[in-house]
């Protein structure tokens, strides 16, 4: 019974609760009312009696508000109307709203961004089942378990791995019939999709039942994606036969939706056994020991109860083993084990990943020092008020509590904002293709914890530094504040404001520094010298092998295009590089050379281990590469002509004293063949731009071919025309091999790409911090011209010159502004030293970097104190005094 | 201040719950009907009674509606519920029970222990 009225009276308060307030202010007045006719029958006058029957009946609102608290429902009804209340003062301080909710939308913005992306590449294993124990080796340029036979050999002798996979990269041309397209798939072990314990969508996989020897399973399985997007979800597609490069392949499934293969930056079209491989790949890359290229990743479920460092020390006994047991074809190095899907890039990542956090976590300081002093200056502003109140009788608890929720609706707003643009942001980000040719694939969709996370943050900063202004509020005394009015003390010593100020202003130069370092080191590396000239230079990337061609086919047709290109009008010089020229999508060969007189070739025994490129005649000119000394190759560097080469300043220099010494002399490859040096040609970048300058050597192509090529097409007409002359001519030569058309600075984004991203992030974390800086500083300046404008005033009646006003007026927060824009360039060009290895040339002895900070920070102080110093300036003291 | 009592805690509920049982009160009633028979002993500030009465209805003790008072003003009357006198009893004998057992306590002399 009693539960049922708490219940009634409960509801009503909830869904009637205007009608109650008014119920209980009638009787309340009814009350005062009563006792005033009393007094006045007593003998009061009227206007007496009413006077004293209200004193008598005490506190009205407080009584009122008690009233609603003991008819129940009041946490719900006071909560509401502190929302109420809060909401309405917030919108008589819009600066004040704008400022808090720029700031925390900001911090939480690049929070939840941040942790998007770490989220996405670092936590967040591949989306097979039971992701957590798959393990596999780590890619390397020496041949390690890179090739097939050791793979084999790893496979059948650890004691580690339920089982392991294997698989490498393929790129084909796919003909359903129609024109051939481009395609990317993993060629991989029969037991792939075992290991992976994945079940097919449509159709089934190949198992290792299918594998009988080369060639002997023509199987393909598409991955959903691309069943989705190219078969249009035909379910007839199993049991289609399609040509891969001109051999039959069956269709026989589809991979399940949402697994995009074991890698997590590239997603394939589709998976085929890997003893099909010499069918793509044009030869046959699995017999060899010693190649690299047989496999890219080998991976499996460790056992249960096999530790990481167990099933490391395991996979480095079977190398051990290889090694002593293949000595010419295994150089040992230590494996390491990574997450499947990291593999190579596992180390880049986290530590790009770490430094994201680094700097979300200084904007997060920042903004959080910013909200501090925000807050701290309103409580100030607010004492009056808040005297006032208890004075009236309030409650403290009741401020404190009008106080928080102020700080939460801020907290609400701002991570709200944050989170619409952090949405939009990782949207884009994991929709983006920066790369021709390649599907990159980024895992960085918000999900529930991403959301989570910020709302998380913004409430505890929220909370945070609503708690600020308490204790000024716990120890504030009514009637001093009310009668000493707003302007009370002129503080002149340093106070927890000035510190959280110079502490904000300091991680935002930090950023800023850090931004501009970045930003220069990306100039810098885009002018740098890559020994080549990318600018006006076409690449056409073809794989012979997709259109059949086999053995002395592939240069003879290699040749031809090159003819072929040089009689298109406007075109100056034509080169062709066998796989990659240098910087195109991260990939080049290193081989070990020896010297002339060498005997024992095993890998220890390498003079040297350059960079190998196979070319044509007249590349050097097509790519600007100069010519140094000796000569170029020629067409008459063929097959039947003794073996040359030409190498690099590096190379020359390192083994043979000078550029000039090396003509003429003699190295020797692995596989035992002399080489004579004919040429050498200057130094260039060949894998990364901020690698150490390494040794480079470039053999003819007609003495090395090689099915995948790339024609270096120089000529100063616009691409567009350009790539359609190059697809007529292709196209008059052979119709049905596919070419993929781009510049060499489009290529050239892939090995720019970290510098890219790490650049733009420090850019967009510089400008948060910037932005800010402006909010701090003109929320300080701004507060202390308000604070201060009687003062003011009085200075301009007594005739002060406006600088004398300004440097009042402003004096404080400029120094405060020197001051942590000091500190924060020192710690900024500290943090540079971490920035080094992601950002070429990034240097903290850069008087440019140096100049632009200072001239950036003052800047930002300008625009930040502008609108104050201009309120300072127009004072006009008559208004002013008259007011106060 | 030493002929006016303040009020004990919690003794507020029980005097509402008396006056009432003599017979219907709006606020104003109750409060003069408390310092009748508690002949101005007891002081409490006027406006003290309204969270007391409301937490009176909300636990069913009381229920209310508005009428007209002696001098045709509107007011809210409030008289006990069932449970009301249910409680009334039983905090009454509770209270005597209290009041006796301090009233002999105190008033024992030393020999007696």
């Amino acid at each position: 019974m009693s539960a049922l009225a708490w219940f009634r009276s409960v509801a009503a308060k909830l869904f009637r609760p205007s009608e109650i307030t008014e119920e209980t202010d009638a009787e309340l007045r009814s009350h005062i009312q009563l006792r005033a006719d009393d007094l006045q029958r007593s003998g009061l006058p009227h206007a007496e009696a009413e006077r004293r029957a209200r004193i008598e009946f005490g506190g009205y609102q407080r009584y009122r508000e008690e009233s609603h608290q003991a008819l129940g429902g009041n946490l719900i009804e006071t909560s509401l109307q502190d929302l109420r209340y809060s909401l309405r003062v917030l919108r008589k301080s819009p600066g004040f709203l704008f400022a808090a909710v720029t700031t925390l939308a900001l911090a939480i913005g690049a929070n939840a961004v941040v942790f998007g992306i770490m989220d996405g590449l670092v936590l967040r294993l591949l989306n097979v089942p039971q992701a957590q124990t798959l393990y596999g080796t780590e890619y390397g340029a020496d041949p390690g378990f890179q090739s097939y036979p050791n793979y084999l050999d790893l496979r059948d002798r650890n004691h580690s791995f339920e089982n392991l996979a294997a698989f490498k990269m393929v790129f084909t041309g796919l003909d359903t019939g129609s024109n051939p397209v481009s395609t990317a798939g993993y060629a991989t072990s029969g037991n792939y999709f075992d290991v992976l314990r994945l079940q097919p969508s449509l159709g089934r996989f190949f198992h290792p039942s299918d594998e009988r020897g080369p060639n002997s399973a023509p199987y393909m399985v598409l991955t959903w994606a691309y069943w989705h997007s190219h078969f249009h979800d035909d379910r007839g597609v199993v049991g289609r036969i399609v040509q891969l490069d001109k051999h039959p392949f069956t269709i026989i499934g589809v991979g399940p939706p949402g697994f995009h293969g074991t890698l997590l930056f590239v997603s394939p079209d589709f998976f085929m056994p890997i003893v099909n491989q010499q069918q793509v790949d044009g030869e046959n890359l699995l017999d060899a020991r010693g190649s690299t290229m047989g496999i890219f990743e080998a991976f499996g479920h460790l056992k249960p109860g096999v530790t990481l460092g167990q099933a490391t020390a395991d996979v480095n006994s079977v190398g051990a083993y290889l090694a002593k047991t293949h000595p010419e074809d295994f150089g040992q190095k230590n494996v390491l084990l990574g997450r499947t899907g990291l593999a190579s890039f596992d180390g880049a990542v986290r530590e790009f990943t770490a430094a994201l956090m680094l700097l979300a976590g200084l904007v997060l300081l920042a903004a959080c020092a910013n909200l501090g002093g925000l807050f701290a200056a309103r409580a100030a502003d607010r004492s009056r008020e808040v005297a006032l109140r208890l004075a009236l009788g309030s409650s403290r608890t009741r401020i404190l509590r009008q106080l928080l929720t102020e700080a939460v609706i801020i907290s609400i707003i701002g991570a709200a904002v944050g989170l619409l643009g952090s949405v939009v942001l990782l949207r884009r980000i994991s929709e983006w293709q920066p790369f021709p040719g390649a599907n990159l694939n980024l895992p960085v969709a918000p999900d529930a914890k991403i959301y989570f996370v910020a709302v998380a943050l913004a409430l505890l900063s929220g909370f945070l530094f609503g708690i600020v202004p308490v204790r000024q509020v716990l120890r504030a005394d009514p009637y001093e504040i009310v009668k000493a009015g707003s302007s009370a003390r002129l503080g002149r010593r340093i106070t927890l404001r000035d510190l959280l100020l110079i502490l904000q202003i300091a991680l935002c130069a930090v950023l800023v520094t850090s931004s501009m370092v970045a930003v220069r080191g990306l100039i810098r590396s885009l002018h740098a010298n890559f020994g080549f000239e990318p600018r006006n230079v076409m690449l056409v990337n073809t794989n012979m092998a997709m259109a059949g061609y086999t053995g002395d086919q592939i240069p003879a047709m290699q040749k031809r295009m090159v003819a072929a290109m040089q009689t298109i009008p406007g075109v100056e010089r034509v080169g062709l590089v066998n796989n990659y020229p240098p910087l195109v999508y991260t990939a080049a060969f290193r081989a070990k050379i020896f010297k002339e007189d060498a005997t024992d070739l095993k890998p220890s025994n390498a003079a040297a281990n350059p960079f190998g490129y196979q070319v044509s005649p007249e590349y050097f000119e097509a790519a600007a590469t100069s010519l140094l000394a000796g000569r170029d190759f020629t067409w008459h560097d063929g097959k039947s002509a003794p073996r040359v080469a030409v190498v690099n300043r590096e190379f020359a220099g390192e083994i043979f004293g000078s550029p000039a010494n090396a003509v003429g002399r003699y190295f020797k490859l692995q596989d035992g063949t002399r080489v004579l040096i004919v040429g050498v040609v200057e130094n260039g970048k060949y894998l990364s731009l901020t690698e150490d300058q390494a040794p480079a050597f470039f053999l003819s192509f007609l003495q090395v071919p090689a099915v995948q090529s790339m024609l270096v097409v120089r000529s100063n007409r616009d691409p567009q025309q350009l790539t359609a002359a190059i697809r007529s001519q292709l196209h008059d030569l052979d119709a049905g091999l596919p070419a993929q058309i781009d510049t060499w600075n489009n290529f050239l984004d892939v090995v720019m790409f970290p510098a890219r991203v790490a650049t733009m992030a420090l850019g967009v974390m510089g400008l948060i911090g910037g932005m800010l800086s402006i909010i701090g500083i003109f929320g300080m300046a701004a507060y202390s011209v308000s604070k201060r404008l009687r003062e003011l005033g009085i200075r301009i009646a007594l005739g002060a010159q406006r600088t004398e006003v300004l440097q009042t007026a402003l004096g404080r927060a400029v120094k405060l502004l020197a001051i942590g824009s000091v500190t924060g360039l020192i710690l900024g060009l500290l943090a540079t030293r971490v920035l080094a290895s992601i950002v070429y040339g990034a240097t903290p002895r850069d008087p440019v970097v140096l100049a632009g900070v200072v001239v950036a920070m003052a800047l930002l102080g300008l625009v930040a104190t502008w609108i104050p110093a201009q309120r300072a300036l127009s004072l006009d003291p008559l208004i002013l005094l008259r007011e106060e | 201040m030493s002929g006016e009592a303040q009020i004990l805690p919690g003794t507020l509920d029980l005097l509402i719950l008396k006056a009432v049982s003599l017979g219907p009160l709006h606020g104003y009633g109750v409060l003069l009907r408390i310092g009748q028979i508690s002949d101005s002993a007891l002081l409490i500030e006027q406006g003290a009674l309204y969270p007391a009465l409301f937490r009176l209805v909300r636990q069913g003790l009381l229920k209310a509606s508005w009428g007209t008072s002696e001098n045709n003003r509107r007011a809210k009357f409030y008289e006990l519920t069932a449970a009301g006198r249910k409680r009334f009893r039983e905090e009454t004998e509770g209270w005597n029970r209290l009041a006796t057992a301090m009233a002999s306590a105190l008033a024992a002399q030393a020999e007696e222990v």
